[in-house]
């Protein structure tokens, strides 16, 4: 069997094909994003039956529904909070987050910013389309400014969040960003991440042609994907301007933190019934 | 002006003909395209206001709050677990005695996740000192935001109000809606005049902290007393608004050939529709049946209950949701009611959970069995679940 091939099969163990097709858009960048992950966790050999999958609502959040793994479909912004639980309760376990802007950084941001700043030991994948797609289109907390959503027909007024600034600033140790056009460093940069420990935070810049780019003069998946690939450029040591997302600006992308031996949450807890039991 | 809308938008042209203020409000299907509309006519211009979509239901209700203190009409809109995240401070409105007008589209709540209709939403808010409307039609809907205001803002009423639609049924649905003209509008409600305000001038603290010796309780039965005038206040408002705009609403329940009818049906919302088809066909076949959409839930039509009961061998009451105490709570309000009143059976049919359909040839069978009951004058279950998946019975 050709690699690819051998792959192909492994990538469908890992998905419960008997739910396909799945609900995504043709050309969407939920799909690319999924298989990056799907491609490192193989990779990883670590063990499926010890990793668990954990997402809000949204387009993306339907991903935990396609996993064949366990995995949860919690409500809309508390993806966060349901893997606490589960790692609090399960240490052993691999907690994945799978999940999009608006739930991850709107509905759910104050979930986002505790468990950073507690330093949980999850690693958070979250799709950023620039909008919320499941619900048609609104604009969301990571909107850049001057883009036309279905709630902003004349430009949107909000500033949107830094993603990776704000991770950084609340001490993650790792955080990157990629989009869906950078496949293999995506690819790459979930497989490392997945063998550190923490609050690792990985921002993905995905297409939404159907309800974003449409309206963004990018109606295709390709015209998208063209402007991330024209408008990226790499830079480890970014600052905070320069990780600034600008309606039609530089997209920079890199891993911008990457850190080790920061004691996790999970860690500091034992530790201290550790000492009390002593 | 007649146009072709659908639930949503006419949610949207009913907040628009209001002149809200501030609409604050956080996206979640099947109320989207409420706040959509929205949206454009305010960026258009076409509609004086501030807009802010917020992180959250519970953020867009907060803003809503503040927002009427400061002395403004406010409106916003949702559905399913976002009303859930709203019931904190849905609690706070009611008890700040705000008469925020929101449309609710009505969605099962997860787990799983569906989102169809379904009245378990709003029905698990029914002690939060809302006022609730349930709307049959889309020229429904919009009428009845422009009334609700009317109401909610009496200052022997002040209490703030939901206006519930079925999720797709109606919410997706185009049907001919006649408009109102805005002048008849402006007419009709006025000038938006608070009881109260924040006003620098004249500085006040909302929501200190008292002791159980103080007001605590004493605002809470003024609410009651609030919920108890607006029976009153709905009376006349929807009899203005009837001879203003040519419309004939009755006030609480809406009945349909209850005056000789041997079972009548109590439904919520589009049900009442369908119903009225099938009522129409039985009686051609002889069967005397009649059904009674009930428009308010809060507060309860009581003497209107009563009054039916009256005319009738029996009660059918349909649920679309379930409460876990004696059966679902459009049953058990109906029941508690009728209590020392009417010495009639009455039966809980529960149907339609997640958005499944409720068909014509259901309620028929639901109509016989009623008629079985009345002649034999005995229940045999109190609470039956219609149409579960393998149930030969109602399929
Ligand atoms: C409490 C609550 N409010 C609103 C919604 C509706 N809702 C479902 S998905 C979604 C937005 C999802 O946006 P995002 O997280 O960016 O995911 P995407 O669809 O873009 O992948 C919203 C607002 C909900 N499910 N629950
Ligand atoms: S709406 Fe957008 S985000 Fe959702 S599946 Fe379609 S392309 Fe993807
Ligand atoms: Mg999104």
């Amino acid at each position: 069997m050709n690699p690819m091939e051998e792959m192909r099969r492994e990538e469908e163990k890992l998905l419960r094909t008997d739910r396909l097709p799945h609900v995504w858009c043709p050309g969407c960048g939920i799909g690319i994003t999924l298989n990056a992950f799907l491609r490192a966790f193989i990779r990883s050999k670590m063990d499926p039956n010890k990793l668990v999958v954990v997402s809000g609502i949204g387009c993306t959040g339907r991903a935990a529904g396609y996993v064949n793994v366990d995995s949860f479909h919690t409500t809309h912004g508390r993806g966060i909070p349901f893997a606490v639980g589960i790692k609090f309760a399960r240490p052993d376990l691999n907690v994945v987050v799978f999940s999009g802007d608006g739930d991850l950084f709107a509905i759910g941001g104050n979930h986002f910013v505790n468990a950073a700043r507690r330093n949980h030991d999850l690693l958070i994948i979250a799709v950023n389309n620039f909008t919320y797609g499941m619900t048609g289109g609104q604009h969301g907390p990571t909107t850049p400014t001057g883009a036309y959503t279905t709630t902003t027909p004349y430009g949107n007024p909000d500033r949107p969040f830094n993603i990776p600034h704000l991770a950084i600033s609340l001490g993650a140790p790792y955080v990157a960003r990629w989009t869906t056009y950078h496949v293999n460093q995506l690819q790459n940069s979930i497989y490392h991440a997945l063998h550190k420990k923490g609050f690792r935070v990985i921002e993905v810049i995905s297409q939404c042609p159907t309800v974003y780019g449409r309206r963004n003069d990018m109606k295709t998946p390709l015209e998208m994907m063209h402007y991330f690939q024209k408008n990226s450029v790499r830079k480890d040591d970014a600052s905070f301007e320069e990780l600034e997302l600008k309606y039609n600006g530089k997209i920079v992308v890199g891993v911008f933190r990457d850190i080790q031996g920061i004691p996790t949450y999970e860690e500091r807890y034992e530790d201290i019934i550790r000492r009390a039991r002593k | 002006m007649r146009m072709i809308l659908t639930g949503n938008e006419s949610a949207a042209w009913g907040a628009r003909l209001s002149r809200p203020k501030v609409i604050a409000a956080y996206p979640i299907t099947p109320q989207t395209s409420i706040i959509e509309t929205i949206a454009a006519f305010i960026a258009n211009g076409e509609m004086d206001a501030r807009y802010i979509r917020v992180e959250s239901e519970h953020s867009a209700m907060a803003a809503c709050i503040a927002a009427q203190n400061t002395g403004v009409r406010t409106y916003t809109a949702t559905s399913a677990h976002g009303l859930a995240l709203m019931h904190e401070v849905l609690m706070w409105a009611s008890g700040a005695r705000l008469p925020i007008v929101m449309s609710v589209v009505n969605r099962a709540m997860a787990p799983p996740w569906s989102v169809w209709t379904d009245q378990l939403d709003t029905m698990a808010e029914r002690d939060s000192g809302w006022i609730q409307v349930y709307t049959q039609n889309n020229q429904e809907v919009l009428d009845s935001i422009i009334m609700s205001y009317k109401i909610a803002e009496k200052h022997n009423i002040l209490m703030p109000t939901m206006v519930i639609e079925d999720a797709f049924i109606l919410s997706h649905t185009s049907e001919g809606v006649d408009v109102p003209d805005q002048k008849d509008v402006d007419d009709f409600l006025g000038e938006y005049n608070p009881a109260f305000k924040l006003d620098p001038d004249e500085p006040a603290g909302f929501g200190s902290l008292i002791m159980p010796e103080g007001p605590y309780m004493e605002f809470r039965y003024k609410m009651a007393l609030a919920m108890e005038e607006a029976r009153k206040e709905i009376k006349k408002v929807v009899e203005e608004y009837n001879e203003k705009f040519n419309r004939n609403y009755s006030p609480f329940i809406e009945e349909y050939r209850t005056e000789d009818a041997d079972a009548v049906m109590v439904v919520l919302g589009t049900i009442g529709s369908t119903a009225k088809d099938v009522v129409d066909r039985m009686r051609e076949k002889g069967k005397k049946v009649g059904v009674a959409r009930v428009r308010y839930f809060r507060p309860f039509p009581m003497d209107e209950m009563r009054a039916l009961a009256k005319k009738t061998d029996m009660i059918g009451v349909v649920d679309r949701s379930y409460s876990f105490g004696p059966g679902a709570d459009l049953y058990a309000e109906t029941k508690s009611v009728l209590y020392g009143h009417a010495n009639i059976p009455v039966k809980n049919y529960v149907m339609g959970l997640g958005g499944r359909d409720i068909t014509p040839q259901i309620l028929e069978k639901v109509f016989n069995d009623m008629l079985t009951i009345a002649k034999e004058g005995v229940v045999d279950r109190e609470v039956e679940w219609v149409g579960l998946q393998g149930d030969e019975r109602w399929s």
